[in-house]
Protein backbone atom coordinates (compact mmCIF):
# COMPACT_ATOMS: atom_id res chain seq x y z
CA UNK A 1 0.00 0.00 0.00
CA UNK A 2 1.21 3.63 -0.70
CA UNK A 3 2.68 5.62 1.59
CA UNK A 4 1.88 9.83 1.76
CA UNK A 5 4.15 11.69 3.85
CA UNK A 6 3.06 14.79 5.50
CA UNK A 7 4.13 17.19 2.78
CA UNK A 8 1.83 15.84 1.37
CA UNK A 9 -0.78 16.09 3.36
CA UNK A 10 -4.08 18.64 2.21
CA UNK A 11 -7.96 18.68 2.96
CA UNK A 12 -9.48 15.31 1.54
CA UNK A 13 -5.95 13.27 1.78
CA UNK A 14 -7.36 9.62 2.84
CA UNK A 15 -4.77 8.22 5.09
CA UNK A 16 -5.26 5.21 7.71
CA UNK A 17 -5.02 5.78 11.43
CA UNK A 18 -5.82 3.06 13.99
CA UNK A 19 -6.60 0.40 11.29
CA UNK A 20 -9.56 2.91 10.11
CA UNK A 21 -9.60 4.92 7.18
CA UNK A 22 -9.79 8.28 7.76
CA UNK A 23 -10.45 11.45 5.85
CA UNK A 24 -7.75 14.91 6.24
CA UNK A 25 -10.41 17.46 7.47
CA UNK A 26 -7.69 20.19 8.80
CA UNK A 27 -4.17 20.62 8.30
CA UNK A 28 -1.77 22.83 10.27
CA UNK A 29 2.01 23.69 9.70
CA UNK A 30 3.59 24.06 13.23
CA UNK A 31 7.22 25.41 13.58
CA UNK A 32 9.04 27.13 16.25
CA UNK A 33 11.82 29.31 14.29
CA UNK A 34 14.27 27.09 15.83
CA UNK A 35 13.05 23.68 16.55
CA UNK A 36 10.81 20.64 15.34
CA UNK A 37 8.35 21.02 12.62
CA UNK A 38 4.99 19.11 12.80
CA UNK A 39 1.85 18.51 10.90
CA UNK A 40 -1.34 18.90 13.31
CA UNK A 41 -4.26 17.68 11.66
CA UNK A 42 -7.95 16.77 12.36
CA UNK A 43 -9.21 13.82 10.54
CA UNK A 44 -12.04 12.12 10.38
CA UNK A 45 -12.69 8.61 10.54
CA UNK A 46 -15.16 7.29 7.72
CA UNK A 47 -16.54 4.54 9.83
CA UNK A 48 -17.56 6.33 12.68
CA UNK A 49 -17.56 9.98 11.10
CA UNK A 50 -15.78 11.33 14.34
CA UNK A 51 -12.86 13.74 14.32
CA UNK A 52 -9.87 13.50 16.39
CA UNK A 53 -6.72 15.58 16.18
CA UNK A 54 -3.46 14.10 15.44
CA UNK A 55 0.23 15.18 15.49
CA UNK A 56 2.98 14.08 12.93
CA UNK A 57 6.68 15.09 12.74
CA UNK A 58 7.46 16.71 9.45
CA UNK A 59 9.04 14.21 7.40
CA UNK A 60 7.05 11.10 8.57
CA UNK A 61 4.61 8.93 6.25
CA UNK A 62 1.61 7.33 6.65
CA UNK A 63 -0.29 4.50 5.02
CA UNK A 64 -2.82 6.07 2.04
CA UNK A 65 -6.18 4.60 2.37
CA UNK A 66 -7.61 3.02 -0.51
CA UNK A 67 -10.77 5.40 -0.06
CA UNK A 68 -13.16 6.24 -2.95
CA UNK A 69 -16.44 7.39 -3.61
CA UNK A 70 -19.07 6.55 -6.05
CA UNK A 71 -21.78 7.76 -7.59
CA UNK A 72 -24.34 4.13 -7.34
CA UNK A 73 -27.99 3.79 -7.81
CA UNK A 74 -29.93 2.34 -4.67
CA UNK A 75 -31.80 -0.28 -5.58
CA UNK A 76 -33.64 -1.97 -2.30
CA UNK A 77 -33.18 -3.41 0.85
CA UNK A 78 -33.41 -7.54 1.11
CA UNK A 79 -33.87 -6.98 5.05
CA UNK A 80 -29.92 -7.25 5.83
CA UNK A 81 -28.30 -5.47 3.23
CA UNK A 82 -28.89 -2.60 0.88
CA UNK A 83 -27.58 -2.69 -2.65
CA UNK A 84 -26.94 -0.30 -4.84
CA UNK A 85 -25.60 -0.29 -8.63
CA UNK A 86 -23.00 1.41 -11.09
CA UNK A 87 -25.18 2.92 -13.74
CA UNK A 88 -22.14 2.43 -16.40
CA UNK A 89 -20.91 -1.07 -15.39
CA UNK A 90 -24.04 -2.57 -13.84
CA UNK A 91 -21.97 -3.52 -11.05
CA UNK A 92 -23.62 -4.27 -7.44
CA UNK A 93 -22.55 -3.86 -4.04
CA UNK A 94 -24.60 -4.56 -0.54
CA UNK A 95 -23.98 -2.03 2.22
CA UNK A 96 -24.51 -3.44 5.85
CA UNK A 97 -26.30 -1.62 8.55
CA UNK A 98 -23.10 -0.36 9.69
CA UNK A 99 -21.87 1.47 6.41
CA UNK A 100 -25.52 2.70 5.91
CA UNK A 101 -26.32 3.95 9.36
CA UNK A 102 -28.67 6.73 9.95
CA UNK A 103 -29.14 7.41 6.51
CA UNK A 104 -31.40 4.44 5.57
CA UNK A 105 -34.17 7.02 6.63
CA UNK A 106 -33.68 9.03 3.55
CA UNK A 107 -32.61 5.89 1.09
CA UNK A 108 -35.26 6.07 -1.53
CA UNK A 109 -35.17 3.28 -4.38
CA UNK A 110 -33.87 5.12 -7.84
CA UNK A 111 -31.89 7.78 -5.87
CA UNK A 112 -28.56 8.03 -6.83
CA UNK A 113 -26.11 8.13 -4.03
CA UNK A 114 -22.38 8.44 -2.93
CA UNK A 115 -21.22 5.24 -2.17
CA UNK A 116 -17.59 5.49 0.17
CA UNK A 117 -15.57 1.97 -0.58
CA UNK A 118 -13.19 1.46 1.20
CA UNK A 119 -10.90 -1.84 -0.40
CA UNK A 120 -13.84 -1.95 -2.56
CA UNK A 121 -16.57 -2.45 0.27
CA UNK A 122 -18.82 0.25 1.46
CA UNK A 123 -18.36 2.23 4.61
CA UNK A 124 -20.76 4.83 4.50
CA UNK A 125 -23.55 6.26 2.27
CA UNK A 126 -24.58 10.00 1.52
CA UNK A 127 -27.79 10.47 -0.15
CA UNK A 128 -28.56 13.14 -2.39
CA UNK A 129 -28.42 16.59 -0.71
CA UNK A 130 -32.53 17.05 -1.10
CA UNK A 131 -35.11 13.40 -1.75
CA UNK A 132 -38.55 13.53 -1.78
CA UNK A 133 -40.53 11.32 0.22
CA UNK A 134 -43.92 10.43 0.64
CA UNK A 135 -45.70 11.45 3.88
CA UNK A 136 -47.07 7.91 5.60
CA UNK A 137 -48.44 8.88 8.52
CA UNK A 138 -49.12 12.53 10.32
CA UNK A 139 -52.49 14.46 11.84
CA UNK A 140 -54.73 15.45 9.30
CA UNK A 141 -53.91 18.56 7.09
CA UNK A 142 -55.34 22.27 8.06
CA UNK A 143 -56.64 23.22 4.53
CA UNK A 144 -55.86 27.11 3.87
CA UNK A 145 -53.18 27.13 6.36
CA UNK A 146 -50.39 27.61 4.25
CA UNK A 147 -49.55 30.98 5.51
CA UNK A 148 -49.49 30.40 8.66
CA UNK A 149 -46.61 29.03 10.99
CA UNK A 150 -46.85 26.34 13.34
CA UNK A 151 -45.85 22.08 12.88
CA UNK A 152 -46.59 18.47 13.58
CA UNK A 153 -44.39 15.90 13.32
CA UNK A 154 -44.85 13.30 10.49
CA UNK A 155 -43.96 9.96 9.44
CA UNK A 156 -42.51 9.20 6.23
CA UNK A 157 -42.52 6.12 3.84
CA UNK A 158 -39.01 5.34 5.15
CA UNK A 159 -40.04 5.72 8.36
CA UNK A 160 -38.25 9.16 9.34
CA UNK A 161 -40.21 11.32 11.22
CA UNK A 162 -40.02 15.43 10.79
CA UNK A 163 -41.72 18.42 11.37
CA UNK A 164 -43.49 19.33 8.35
CA UNK A 165 -45.92 22.71 8.18
CA UNK A 166 -50.15 21.83 9.41
CA UNK A 167 -51.03 22.11 5.56
CA UNK A 168 -49.02 19.18 4.87
CA UNK A 169 -51.36 15.16 4.62
CA UNK A 170 -51.20 11.99 4.66
CA UNK A 171 -49.84 10.56 1.08
CA UNK A 172 -48.30 14.32 0.30
CA UNK A 173 -45.13 14.26 -1.55
CA UNK A 174 -42.57 16.45 -0.06
CA UNK A 175 -38.93 17.53 -0.53
CA UNK A 176 -36.56 17.33 2.51
CA UNK A 177 -32.77 18.48 3.44
CA UNK A 178 -30.68 15.47 4.21
CA UNK A 179 -28.03 16.82 5.44
CA UNK A 180 -30.30 18.91 8.14
CA UNK A 181 -33.19 16.45 8.11
CA UNK A 182 -35.51 19.60 7.40
CA UNK A 183 -38.66 19.85 5.49
CA UNK A 184 -38.09 21.78 2.47
CA UNK A 185 -41.90 22.22 0.39
CA UNK A 186 -44.43 20.20 -0.99
CA UNK A 187 -43.36 18.51 -3.85
CA UNK A 188 -44.39 16.90 -7.51
CA UNK A 189 -43.21 13.49 -8.01
CA UNK B 1 -10.54 34.23 -15.69
CA UNK B 2 -7.40 33.80 -13.57
CA UNK B 3 -7.84 35.98 -10.24
CA UNK B 4 -4.49 34.74 -8.85
CA UNK B 5 -2.76 37.92 -10.23
CA UNK B 6 -4.48 40.24 -7.73
CA UNK B 7 -2.56 41.01 -4.40
CA UNK B 8 -3.63 38.17 -1.37
CA UNK B 9 -3.46 41.73 1.15
CA UNK B 10 -5.55 44.62 0.34
CA UNK B 11 -3.88 47.77 -0.39
CA UNK B 12 -5.22 49.12 2.47
CA UNK B 13 -3.05 46.54 4.39
CA UNK B 14 -0.30 47.41 2.43
CA UNK B 15 0.10 50.29 3.24
CA UNK B 16 0.18 50.32 6.87
CA UNK B 17 2.52 47.99 6.39
CA UNK B 18 4.81 50.00 4.50
CA UNK B 19 4.08 52.69 7.49
CA UNK B 20 5.60 50.03 10.26
CA UNK B 21 8.39 49.46 8.21
CA UNK B 22 9.39 53.55 7.84
CA UNK B 23 8.10 53.97 11.66
CA UNK B 24 11.00 50.60 12.57
CA UNK B 25 13.81 52.78 10.54
CA UNK B 26 12.75 56.31 12.28
CA UNK B 27 12.84 54.16 15.81
CA UNK B 28 16.55 52.92 14.77
CA UNK B 29 17.66 56.06 12.93
CA UNK B 30 16.79 58.22 16.34
CA UNK B 31 19.12 54.96 18.16
CA UNK B 32 21.81 55.80 15.96
CA UNK B 33 22.06 52.10 14.68
CA UNK B 34 23.31 52.20 11.75
CA UNK B 35 21.38 50.28 8.53
CA UNK B 36 23.48 47.97 6.85
CA UNK B 37 23.09 45.33 3.41
CA UNK B 38 24.27 41.77 3.08
CA UNK B 39 24.39 39.26 0.22
CA UNK B 40 21.37 37.02 0.28
CA UNK B 41 23.69 34.34 -1.71
CA UNK B 42 26.26 32.52 0.29
CA UNK B 43 28.77 29.92 -0.10
CA UNK B 44 28.15 28.97 3.26
CA UNK B 45 25.20 27.53 5.11
CA UNK B 46 23.48 27.62 8.29
CA UNK B 47 23.90 23.96 9.94
CA UNK B 48 20.98 23.94 11.85
CA UNK B 49 19.22 20.66 11.35
CA UNK B 50 15.68 22.56 11.65
CA UNK B 51 16.00 24.88 8.97
CA UNK B 52 16.87 23.99 5.41
CA UNK B 53 18.12 26.61 2.88
CA UNK B 54 17.09 26.71 -1.14
CA UNK B 55 20.38 26.40 -3.13
CA UNK B 56 21.19 27.95 -6.25
CA UNK B 57 23.65 28.07 -8.45
CA UNK B 58 25.98 30.75 -9.68
CA UNK B 59 28.24 30.06 -13.35
CA UNK B 60 30.02 32.71 -15.15
CA UNK B 61 33.33 35.19 -14.64
CA UNK B 62 35.45 33.64 -11.54
CA UNK B 63 33.46 29.98 -12.13
CA UNK B 64 32.93 28.30 -15.31
CA UNK B 65 32.29 25.14 -14.01
CA UNK B 66 29.72 26.90 -11.53
CA UNK B 67 29.36 27.48 -7.64
CA UNK B 68 26.60 26.37 -5.10
CA UNK B 69 25.12 29.31 -3.21
CA UNK B 70 22.40 29.34 -0.58
CA UNK B 71 20.42 31.76 0.10
CA UNK B 72 20.16 32.91 3.66
CA UNK B 73 18.10 32.19 6.25
CA UNK B 74 18.74 35.16 8.43
CA UNK B 75 21.87 37.88 7.64
CA UNK B 76 23.46 36.64 11.01
CA UNK B 77 26.39 35.06 9.90
CA UNK B 78 27.42 38.21 7.44
CA UNK B 79 26.21 41.16 10.41
CA UNK B 80 28.23 39.70 12.96
CA UNK B 81 31.78 39.75 10.66
CA UNK B 82 29.97 43.82 10.26
CA UNK B 83 30.48 44.12 13.97
CA UNK B 84 33.90 42.27 13.87
CA UNK B 85 34.86 44.92 11.62
CA UNK B 86 34.27 47.18 14.60
CA UNK B 87 30.47 48.52 12.52
CA UNK B 88 28.70 49.33 16.01
CA UNK B 89 25.17 48.99 16.33
CA UNK B 90 23.90 47.57 13.33
CA UNK B 91 20.19 46.52 11.72
CA UNK B 92 19.19 45.41 8.91
CA UNK B 93 15.98 44.72 6.85
CA UNK B 94 15.77 41.96 4.07
CA UNK B 95 13.29 39.25 2.67
CA UNK B 96 15.30 35.31 3.90
CA UNK B 97 14.17 32.31 2.71
CA UNK B 98 13.46 28.86 4.35
CA UNK B 99 12.44 25.58 2.70
CA UNK B 100 9.79 23.72 3.14
CA UNK B 101 7.84 25.80 5.49
CA UNK B 102 4.18 27.01 4.35
CA UNK B 103 1.16 27.39 6.66
CA UNK B 104 -0.93 29.51 8.60
CA UNK B 105 2.11 31.44 10.08
CA UNK B 106 4.64 30.35 7.36
CA UNK B 107 6.06 31.44 4.14
CA UNK B 108 9.10 30.29 2.53
CA UNK B 109 10.12 33.74 2.10
CA UNK B 110 9.30 36.27 4.48
CA UNK B 111 11.16 39.95 5.55
CA UNK B 112 13.11 40.07 8.52
CA UNK B 113 14.19 42.74 10.74
CA UNK B 114 17.36 41.88 12.43
CA UNK B 115 19.89 43.54 14.99
CA UNK B 116 22.53 43.41 16.55
CA UNK B 117 24.01 45.78 20.06
CA UNK B 118 27.38 45.53 20.69
CA UNK B 119 27.88 45.83 24.78
CA UNK B 120 24.03 44.55 25.42
CA UNK B 121 22.98 41.16 26.82
CA UNK B 122 19.79 39.47 26.60
CA UNK B 123 18.23 41.48 29.08
CA UNK B 124 19.03 44.70 27.77
CA UNK B 125 18.05 43.79 24.33
CA UNK B 126 14.73 42.68 25.73
CA UNK B 127 14.03 45.98 26.93
CA UNK B 128 15.00 47.35 23.58
CA UNK B 129 12.57 45.13 21.48
CA UNK B 130 9.77 46.30 24.38
CA UNK B 131 10.59 49.93 23.58
CA UNK B 132 10.12 49.16 20.07
CA UNK B 133 6.78 46.97 20.45
CA UNK B 134 5.80 50.46 22.11
CA UNK B 135 6.37 52.34 18.79
CA UNK B 136 4.70 49.89 16.65
CA UNK B 137 2.06 47.83 18.51
CA UNK B 138 -1.64 48.85 19.21
CA UNK B 139 -2.59 50.35 22.52
CA UNK B 140 -4.82 46.85 23.03
CA UNK B 141 -2.20 44.55 22.32
CA UNK B 142 0.54 46.71 25.20
CA UNK B 143 0.58 46.40 28.78
CA UNK B 144 2.57 48.69 31.13
CA UNK B 145 5.02 45.94 31.44
CA UNK B 146 5.41 42.90 29.09
CA UNK B 147 5.18 39.37 30.96
CA UNK B 148 8.65 37.78 31.01
CA UNK B 149 8.79 34.16 32.19
CA UNK B 150 12.22 31.47 32.13
CA UNK B 151 11.66 28.82 29.71
CA UNK B 152 11.03 26.62 32.50
CA UNK B 153 8.61 28.83 34.37
CA UNK B 154 6.40 28.48 30.72
CA UNK B 155 6.54 24.81 31.11
CA UNK B 156 5.82 25.09 34.48
CA UNK B 157 3.04 26.86 34.50
CA UNK B 158 1.23 25.72 31.39
CA UNK B 159 2.20 22.40 30.94
CA UNK B 160 2.98 21.48 34.24
CA UNK B 161 6.64 19.76 33.93
CA UNK B 162 10.18 20.72 34.38
CA UNK B 163 11.62 20.78 30.58
CA UNK B 164 15.35 21.21 31.87
CA UNK B 165 14.59 17.45 33.78
CA UNK B 166 11.78 15.56 32.40
CA UNK B 167 12.75 12.28 30.63
CA UNK B 168 11.47 11.33 27.44
CA UNK B 169 8.61 9.12 29.73
CA UNK B 170 7.68 11.94 31.37
CA UNK B 171 7.47 14.31 28.71
CA UNK B 172 5.30 11.35 26.64
CA UNK B 173 2.69 11.34 30.10
CA UNK B 174 3.06 14.82 29.92
CA UNK B 175 1.86 15.10 26.41
CA UNK B 176 -0.83 12.18 26.72
CA UNK B 177 -2.64 14.19 29.56
CA UNK B 178 -2.50 17.62 27.06
CA UNK B 179 -4.86 15.22 24.12
CA UNK B 180 -2.15 14.40 22.22
CA UNK B 181 -1.65 10.45 22.59
CA UNK B 182 0.31 9.69 19.76
CA UNK B 183 3.53 11.57 18.01
CA UNK B 184 5.29 9.27 15.55
CA UNK B 185 8.49 9.26 14.99
CA UNK B 186 10.07 11.83 18.38
CA UNK B 187 11.64 8.90 19.59
CA UNK B 188 13.50 9.78 22.24
CA UNK B 189 14.22 13.04 20.87
CA UNK B 190 13.89 15.45 24.05
CA UNK B 191 14.55 19.06 21.92
CA UNK B 192 11.38 17.26 19.93
CA UNK B 193 9.64 16.53 23.04
CA UNK B 194 9.83 20.04 24.18
CA UNK B 195 8.95 21.64 20.56
CA UNK B 196 5.94 19.27 20.93
CA UNK B 197 4.61 20.72 24.14
CA UNK B 198 5.72 24.46 23.53
CA UNK B 199 3.98 24.71 19.95
CA UNK B 200 0.87 22.57 21.07
CA UNK B 201 0.44 23.27 24.83
CA UNK B 202 2.44 26.29 25.85
CA UNK B 203 1.89 28.76 23.25
CA UNK B 204 -1.50 28.39 22.34
CA UNK B 205 -1.83 29.86 26.42
CA UNK B 206 0.22 32.75 25.71
CA UNK B 207 -1.47 35.96 26.22
CA UNK B 208 -0.54 39.40 24.59
CA UNK B 209 3.35 40.24 24.56
CA UNK B 210 5.45 37.31 26.83
CA UNK B 211 9.23 37.13 26.14
CA UNK B 212 10.23 33.75 27.07
CA UNK B 213 14.20 33.53 27.95
CA UNK B 214 16.72 31.38 28.67
CA UNK B 215 16.87 28.27 27.25
CA UNK B 216 17.70 24.69 27.26
CA UNK B 217 21.42 24.59 26.71
CA UNK B 218 20.56 21.62 23.97
CA UNK B 219 18.80 24.67 22.20
CA UNK B 220 21.28 27.70 22.35
CA UNK B 221 21.98 27.78 18.04
CA UNK B 222 24.25 30.65 18.41
CA UNK B 223 23.56 31.90 21.82
CA UNK B 224 26.17 31.87 24.78
CA UNK B 225 25.45 29.44 26.96
CA UNK B 226 25.74 29.97 31.23
CA UNK B 227 27.19 27.33 32.91
CA UNK B 228 24.65 25.44 35.81
CA UNK B 229 25.19 25.03 39.38
CA UNK B 230 24.17 22.27 41.43
CA UNK B 231 20.43 23.09 41.29
CA UNK B 232 19.75 24.95 38.49
CA UNK B 233 20.70 23.52 34.75
CA UNK B 234 22.76 24.90 32.32
CA UNK B 235 20.59 27.46 30.30
CA UNK B 236 20.86 29.10 26.77
CA UNK B 237 21.32 32.97 26.85
CA UNK B 238 18.50 33.25 24.25
CA UNK B 239 15.17 34.65 24.18
CA UNK B 240 12.12 34.58 21.90
CA UNK B 241 8.87 36.83 22.27
CA UNK B 242 5.43 35.82 21.36
CA UNK B 243 2.28 38.04 21.19
CA UNK B 244 -0.71 35.89 21.92
CA UNK B 245 1.22 32.70 21.12
CA UNK B 246 2.32 33.81 18.05
CA UNK B 247 5.94 33.40 17.91
CA UNK B 248 7.40 36.76 16.77
CA UNK B 249 11.59 37.19 17.57
CA UNK B 250 14.34 35.06 18.78
CA UNK B 251 17.40 36.92 20.52
CA UNK B 252 20.59 35.69 21.69
CA UNK B 253 22.94 36.86 24.07
CA UNK B 254 26.11 36.35 21.04
CA UNK B 255 28.22 33.52 21.87
CA UNK B 256 31.71 34.92 21.20
CA UNK B 257 34.14 31.77 21.34
CA UNK B 258 35.26 30.91 17.53
CA UNK B 259 36.05 27.23 18.71
CA UNK B 260 32.41 26.76 20.31
CA UNK B 261 31.03 28.27 16.99
CA UNK B 262 32.80 25.81 15.16
CA UNK B 263 32.22 22.89 17.17
CA UNK B 264 28.55 23.52 17.27
CA UNK B 265 28.46 23.83 13.26
CA UNK B 266 30.46 20.52 13.21
CA UNK B 267 28.02 18.95 15.53
CA UNK B 268 25.17 20.19 14.02
CA UNK B 269 26.16 18.80 10.15
CA UNK B 270 27.08 15.25 12.06
CA UNK B 271 23.13 16.17 13.12
CA UNK B 272 22.32 16.44 9.83
CA UNK B 273 24.21 13.14 8.56
CA UNK B 274 22.19 11.23 11.21
CA UNK B 275 18.67 12.94 10.11
CA UNK B 276 19.71 11.75 6.20
CA UNK B 277 19.83 15.22 5.54
CA UNK B 278 22.65 16.75 3.30
CA UNK B 279 25.53 18.50 5.40
CA UNK B 280 26.39 21.85 4.40
CA UNK B 281 29.35 24.41 3.99
CA UNK B 282 30.38 25.71 7.35
CA UNK B 283 30.55 29.58 7.15
CA UNK B 284 34.90 29.81 7.99
CA UNK B 285 34.51 33.69 7.14
CA UNK B 286 32.17 34.06 10.50
CA UNK B 287 34.76 31.95 12.18
CA UNK B 288 37.44 33.42 10.68
CA UNK B 289 35.82 37.17 12.31
CA UNK B 290 35.15 35.34 15.45
CA UNK B 291 38.57 34.17 15.66
CA UNK B 292 39.71 37.86 14.92
CA UNK B 293 36.77 38.82 17.86
CA UNK B 294 33.29 39.87 17.91
CA UNK B 295 32.82 42.72 20.91
CA UNK B 296 30.69 41.51 23.79
CA UNK B 297 26.91 41.82 22.09
CA UNK B 298 23.44 41.07 22.12
CA UNK B 299 21.63 39.77 18.67
CA UNK B 300 17.58 40.07 17.55
CA UNK B 301 15.52 38.58 14.31
CA UNK B 302 11.62 39.78 14.39
CA UNK B 303 9.38 38.79 11.67
CA UNK B 304 7.89 41.86 9.97
CA UNK B 305 5.23 39.74 8.51
CA UNK B 306 4.25 38.24 11.55
CA UNK B 307 4.65 41.78 13.30
CA UNK B 308 2.49 43.03 10.32
CA UNK B 309 -0.14 40.49 11.09
CA UNK B 310 -0.55 40.64 14.67
CA UNK B 311 -0.83 44.59 14.14
CA UNK B 312 -3.65 44.41 12.18
CA UNK B 313 -5.40 41.24 13.64
CA UNK B 314 -5.21 39.29 10.87
CA UNK B 315 -5.62 35.46 10.68
CA UNK B 316 -2.43 33.99 8.36
CA UNK B 317 0.63 35.29 6.86
CA UNK B 318 -1.07 35.35 3.75
CA UNK B 319 -3.34 37.89 4.10
CA UNK B 320 -0.33 40.17 4.39
CA UNK B 321 1.72 39.63 2.21
CA UNK B 322 1.52 41.26 -1.51
CA UNK B 323 2.18 37.95 -3.01
CA UNK B 324 2.42 34.60 -0.73
CA UNK B 325 3.52 31.38 -2.34
CA UNK B 326 0.43 30.52 -4.11
CA UNK B 327 0.73 33.83 -6.02
CA UNK B 328 4.40 34.16 -6.16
Amino acid sequence: MANYSTSEFKRGLKIMQDGDPCSIVENEFVKPGKGQAFSRVKIRNLKTGRVIERTFKSGESVEAADVMDTDLQYLYNDGDAWHFMDQTSFEQVAADATAVGDEKKWLREQDICTVTLWNGAPISITPPNHVVLKVEDTDPGVRGDTAQGGSKPATLETGAVLQVPLFVDIGDLIKVDTRTGEYISRAKE
Amino acid sequence: MNEQWRPAASLQLLKKRAHLLARIRAFFAAREVLEVETPVLSAAAITDSHLSSFTSHYQGPGAAQGKMLYLHTSPEFPMKRLLAAGAGAIYQVCRVFRQGEVGRLHNPEFTMLEWYRPGFDHYVLMDEVAALMRELLPQALLSDDIERLTYAEAFQRFAHIDPHVATVAEFHACADAHGLPTVAGLGDDIDGWRDLLLTHVVEPQLKGLVFIYDYPASQAALAKIREGTEVTPAVAERFELYCNGVELANGFHELLDADEQRARFLAENEQRKSAGLVEVPVDELLLAAMAKGLPPCAGVALGIDRLVMVATNSKAISEVMAFPLDRA
